[in-house]
C-alpha cells in the first residue's frame, strides 16, 4: 500500500464522507490525525495486523528493546515537548511490561497514551495463549482505559483516549485492542469532538476565591510561593515568575516543579523537601503564608503533615480538586487551570516588597547553601553535576534515574527553563532515566540531552543502547558510578547500622565495554582532572556517547529530612552530618 | 454517620469495577452497594452507603467525580429522600416459636415467602431502622440465613436526578 494512498482517507474525512478501511490502517489514520510524530513500540502476535500497516504508513515508529524502555522513552517524549507519548506493545507480556512506566505517568501527571494487543474477542476470558486482562491490571494506574469491542468504536475512543490524556489533568490512557478488532473492516471517519459527558474539567478558577487570594498576599508579612509539577504541565511558568516579581514571592519548587520557574532567580529557593534546601525548608516552617500551585503536599515535601508548615495560611491552586484538602486543608482553594489563575491573581495582587522577610531568608542562604567536601583525588558526584552545567550552560535537558544521582542533579543544575528536567517524580522509578533521555531527546532535537544516571539504575534498561545506536538518537549518559545502590546505602549507613545488605555493586560489568558492544563510543573517567575534557567529548560528539563517572562511594545526600520527620530533625545542613 | 450516595453512572461492562476499585483503593470500606439500570437504559444507577465516620466524604465525592465514566454524584443524606432495603430472613421456627414469630412478621408488615418444617422464610421491606428493629426481635428464635440487597433511595419530589445528565452516544 502506497503512502500515498495512505493519505487520502484523512483528507476525505474532512468532507466528512467516511472510508472504508480496516480498524488497523484507521488505527494509522487516527494517530496522523492527532499529529503523533513517533510511536515507541515493541511487536508481537496481537499486534501483528498493525505491524503489517505499520510497514508501509509514514508514520515514525522506533524499535524499543523492552517495552518498558519504550514506554519510558515516550514519557521522556512527553515531559520534555509537552505532546503526549505514545506506546504500543503486544497482548500478554508485552501490555504487562507498560505497568511501571504507566503507573509512574499516573503518579506525575504525564500523558502517554498506550496501545496494546488483546487476543481476539472471541478469546477474550478464556486464559487464551498471551491474554492479559490489562484493562482491569490498570485499572488503578490509568486516567481511563479502553478495550474496544465492536472495531467501529475505534476512532471515536482513540479521539477521546487523546482528549483525556491531554486535557484537565493530564495522564496516561491505556487503549486494548483485540486481534481481530485491527482486521475488521470499518468505515473511518475521525470525530471532531470527543463524546465524553462525564468530565469536564474546570479551567477557570473562582474569581471570589482569587480576590481571597489576592488579600491573603498583601496581607502576608513571609510568604512562600510553593511551586508543583502542574505549573509545567499548565505552562504556566512564565505566570508564576511575574507573580513572584510582583509581589516579591520566595519561590520553592517541587522535584516536578524544577525549571517551573529559574533556579538561578534571586527569589528562588530551590528545591524543598527531604533533600531540599536549608532555606527552602526553613522558609516554609517559618512562612505565614504558603502559595502552593499545581503541588499536592506530597509527604517527600512535607514529611510529617501535622508540622508542616506550622503558621501557613494555605492559599492551594489546583486543576483537580480531589487534591486540595487532601493531606492539607486550604484556607482559600481555587479549582482550576494554574495559568488561568495566575493571570488573574497577577492582575489583582499588590506589588509589594517584604524587605525582612527577604533579607532573613538572603542570611539563610549565606549561612547555610548547598555545599559538599571534596576528597583529594576523588571525584564528587556533585562536582559532576556542576560540570554538566557548566559543560551546558546550564541550558540542557536532564533526564534523572532514581537514587543519589537523582537528588544531587535536582540540588546542583540550577534548571532554568520548564521540561529541562526530567525525573521520575511520584514513583521513583530506577531504570527511567536512560529510555526518557532517548525520548526526550527524539522529542527536543534542537536541545542537548543528557541522561543522569546509576551504575545500579542503568542496568535497568541498559538494552535502549541497541536504540539510541540503531536510529542515532545523539544521548550523553553520564552513569554517576558510586559501585553502590547508593541511596539504599545511604539509609543503611544511616538508619541500619551500617548494615549494607544487598546494595553493594562492586561487581559491575565493565560499563565502557558493554557501550562497545553497542557500538556506542564510551569513557572511564577515574580522575577529577579528567571529568570536564571527557564532559567535552561528550557534548561534543554528534551521537550518543557513554561515560562511567567513578565517583566517591559513599558520599551522602544532604540536607536531609528523614522520612516522615519535620524540618526540626534536619540533618546534615552543612554539607555533612554534624559530629 | 452514614452516607447515602446515588451515583449516576454509564451503563456498560467495566464500570462497578471502576467505582469498586476506586473504594477499595483509596481505603474507603462500602457497607452497601445496589446497581441498575435507570429509565434511561443506557445509564446505570448506583446507590452506594458509606460511614462518614470512617471516611472523607468530600473526598470520595471528589474522587467519583474523576471517573470518566461517572455522570453524576449526589449526597443524598442531607436530602429528603425515600431509602428502602429488601431483606430475605430464614429463621428457625417449630410448633411452639412460629405463632410469635408471625405475630412479628405482621406487626413489620413483612411476609412469609417459606415455610419449612423447622424454619421459615420471610421477606422484609423498609429502611435501615427497620430492618434493624426486625432482626433484633427475630434473633433470639436463631436466624439461619440472612440476605440483603443493600439499600436503594431517592429523593422526595417531581424531579428525577437523571435530568439534564446525558450518556455517550455509543455505550
Ligand atoms: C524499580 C526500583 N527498584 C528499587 C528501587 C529502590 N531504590 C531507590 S534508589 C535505589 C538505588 C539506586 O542505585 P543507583 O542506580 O546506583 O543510584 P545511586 O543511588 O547510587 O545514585 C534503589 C534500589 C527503586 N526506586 N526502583
Ligand atoms: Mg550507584
Amino acid at each position: 500500500m502506497a503512502a500515498l494512498e495512505m493519505r487520502q482517507p484523512e483528507e476525505q474525512s474532512k468532507k466528512s464522507t467516511p472510508v472504508e478501511m480496516t480498524a488497523g490502517q484507521a488505527f494509522v489514520e487516527c494517530l496522523k490525525a492527532e499529529g503523533v510524530e513517533v510511536i515507541f513500540g515493541y511487536p508481537g502476535g496481537a499486534v501483528l495486523p498493525i505491524y503489517d500497516v505499520l510497514y508501509s504508513a509514514d508514520i515514525r515508529h522506533l524499535l524499543v528493546r523492552h517495552e518498558q524502555g519504550g514506554a519510558f522513552a515516550a514519557e521522556g517524549y512527553a515531559r520534555a515537548t509537552g505532546k503526549p507519548g505514545v506506546v504500543l506493545a503486544t497482548s500478554g507480556p508485552g501490555a504487562t511490561n507498560l505497568v511501571t512506566p504507566i503507573a509512574d505517568a499516573y503518579m506525575d501527571s504525564i500523558p502517554l497514551v498506550c496501545f496494546t494487543g488483546n487476543v481476539a474477542t472471541t478469546a477474550i476470558g478464556t486464559d487464551a495463549f498471551q491474554e492479559a486482562d490489562i484493562t482491569g491490571i490498570t485499572l488503578p494506574i490509568t486516567k481511563h482505559n479502553f478495550l474496544v469491542r465492536n472495531a467501529q468504536d475505534l476512532p471515536r475512543v482513540i479521539r477521546e483516549a487523546f482528549h483525556i490524556a491531554t486535557t484537565g489533568r493530564p495522564g496516561p490512557v491505556l487503549v486494548d485492542l483485540p486481534r481481530d478488532v485491527s482486521t475488521t473492516k470499518i468505515k473511518f471517519e475521525y470525530p471532531e469532538q470527543p463524546d465524553l459527558p462525564g468530565y469536564k474539567p474546570t479551567y477557570k478558577g473562582h474569581i471570589r476565591q482569587i480576590l481571597e487570594a489576592a488579600k491573603l498576599i498583601a496581607g502576608s508579612k513571609r510568604p512562600v510561593l510553593y511551586v508543583g509539577g502542574g505549573v509545567i504541565a499548565s505552562g504556566a511558568h512564565e505566570e508564576v515568575r511575574r507573580l513572584a516579581e510582583k509581589a516579591n514571592l520566595p519561590t520553592t519548587m517541587t522535584l516536578m516543579g524544577l525549571g517551573a520557574f529559574p533556579g538561578d532567580h534571586p527569589l528562588s529557593l530551590g528545591m524543598l523537601g527531604m533533600h531540599g534546601t536549608v532555606y527552602a525548608n526553613w522558609a516554609v516552617n517559618e512562612c505565614d503564608l504558603l502559595i502552593a500551585c499545581g503541588a499536592r503536599f506530597d509527604d517527600r515535601v512535607t514529611g510529617d503533615l501535622k508540622r508542616f508548615a506550622p503558621h501557613a495560611k494555605v492559599i492551594h491552586i489546583d486543576i483537580d480538586p480531589a487534591e486540595i484538602g487532601k493531606n492539607r486543608p486550604a484556607d482559600v482553594p481555587i479549582v482550576g487551570d494554574v495559568k488561568a489563575v495566575l493571570q488573574v491573581l497577577i492582575e489583582k495582587v499588590r506589588e509589594k516588597r517584604e524587605d525582612a522577610w527577604l533579607a532573613q531568608i538572603d542570611e539563610w542562604k549565606r549561612e547555610y547553601p548547598l555545599t559538599y567536601y571534596p576528597q583529594e583525588g576523588v571525584i564528587m558526584p556533585q562536582a559532576v553535576i556542576e560540570a554538566i552545567y557548566e559543560v551546558t550552560n546550564g541550558e540542557a535537558i536532564c533526564a534523572a534515574d532514581v537514587g543519589q544521582h537523582q537528588m544531587w542533579l535536582a540540588q546542583y543544575y540550577k534548571f532554568r527553563h520548564p521540561r529541562s528536567h526530567i525525573s521520575s517524580g511520584g514513583l521513583g522509578a530506577m531504570g527511567f532515566g536512560f529510555p526518557a533521555a532517548i525520548g526526550a531527546a527524539v522529542g527536543r532535537p534542537d536541545r542537548q540531552v543528557w541522561a543522569v544516571t546509576g551504575d545500579g539504575g542503568f542496568q535497568m534498561n541498559a538494552q535502549e543502547l541497541a536504540t539510541v545506536k540503531t536510529y542515532d538518537i545523539p544521548v550523553k549518559i553520564a552513569i554517576i558510578n558510586n559501585s553502590y545502590l547508593g541511596m539504599v546505602r545511604q539509609w543503611q549507613q544511616l538508619f541500619y547500622q551500617g548494615h549494607y545488605s544487598h546494595s553493594d555493586l562492586h561487581d559491575n560489568p565493565d560499563f565502557v565495554k558493554l557501550a562497545e558492544a553497542y557500538d556506542v563510543p564510551a569513557l572511564r573517567v577515574t580522575k577529577p582532572e579528567e571529568l570536564l575534557p571527557a564532559l567535552r567529548k561528550a557534548a561534543d560528539h554528534p551521537g550518543p556517547f557513554l561515560l562511567d563517572i567513578h565517583v566517591a562511594e559513599e558520599e551522602n545526600v544532604f540536607p536531609m529530612i528523614p522520612s516522615g520527620q519535620s524540618v526540626a530533625e534536619m540533618v546534615g545542613l552543612k554539607g555533612r552530618l554534624e559530629s | 454517620m452514614k452516607h447515602t450516595l446515588s451515583v449516576t453512572v454509564q451503563n456498560k461492562p467495566g464500570v462497578l469495577s471502576r467505582v469498586a476499585g476506586l473504594f477499595s483503593r483509596r481505603g474507603y470500606n462500602i457497607e452497601s452497594i445496589a446497581v441498575g439500570e435507570t429509565e434511561n437504559p443506557e445509564l446505570a444507577r448506583m446507590v452506594i452507603v458509606v460511614d462518614g465516620e470512617k471516611c472523607n466524604i468530600e473526598s470520595i465525592i471528589k474522587n467519583l467525580h474523576k471517573l470518566i465514566d461517572v455522570l453524576k454524584v449526589q449526597d443524598l443524606t442531607h436530602e429528603s429522600m425515600v431509602e428502602r432495603e429488601l431483606v430475605l430472613i430464614k429463621v428457625k421456627a417449630d410448633a411452639t416459636t412460629r405463632t410469635e414469630i408471625l405475630q412479628i412478621v405482621q406487626i413489620f408488615r413483612a411476609n412469609v415467602v417459606d415455610v419449612g418444617e423447622h424454619s421459615l422464610v420471610i421477606e422484609l421491606t423498609g429502611d435501615e431502622g427497620k430492618v434493624r428493629a426486625m432482626l433484633n426481635l427475630l434473633q433470639p428464635f436463631g436466624i439461619i440465613e440472612l440476605v440483603r440487597t443493600g439499600v436503594i433511595a431517592m429523593a422526595r419530589g417531581n424531579r428525577a436526578s437523571t435530568t439534564g445528565v446525558r450518556s455517550s452516544r455509543i455505550a
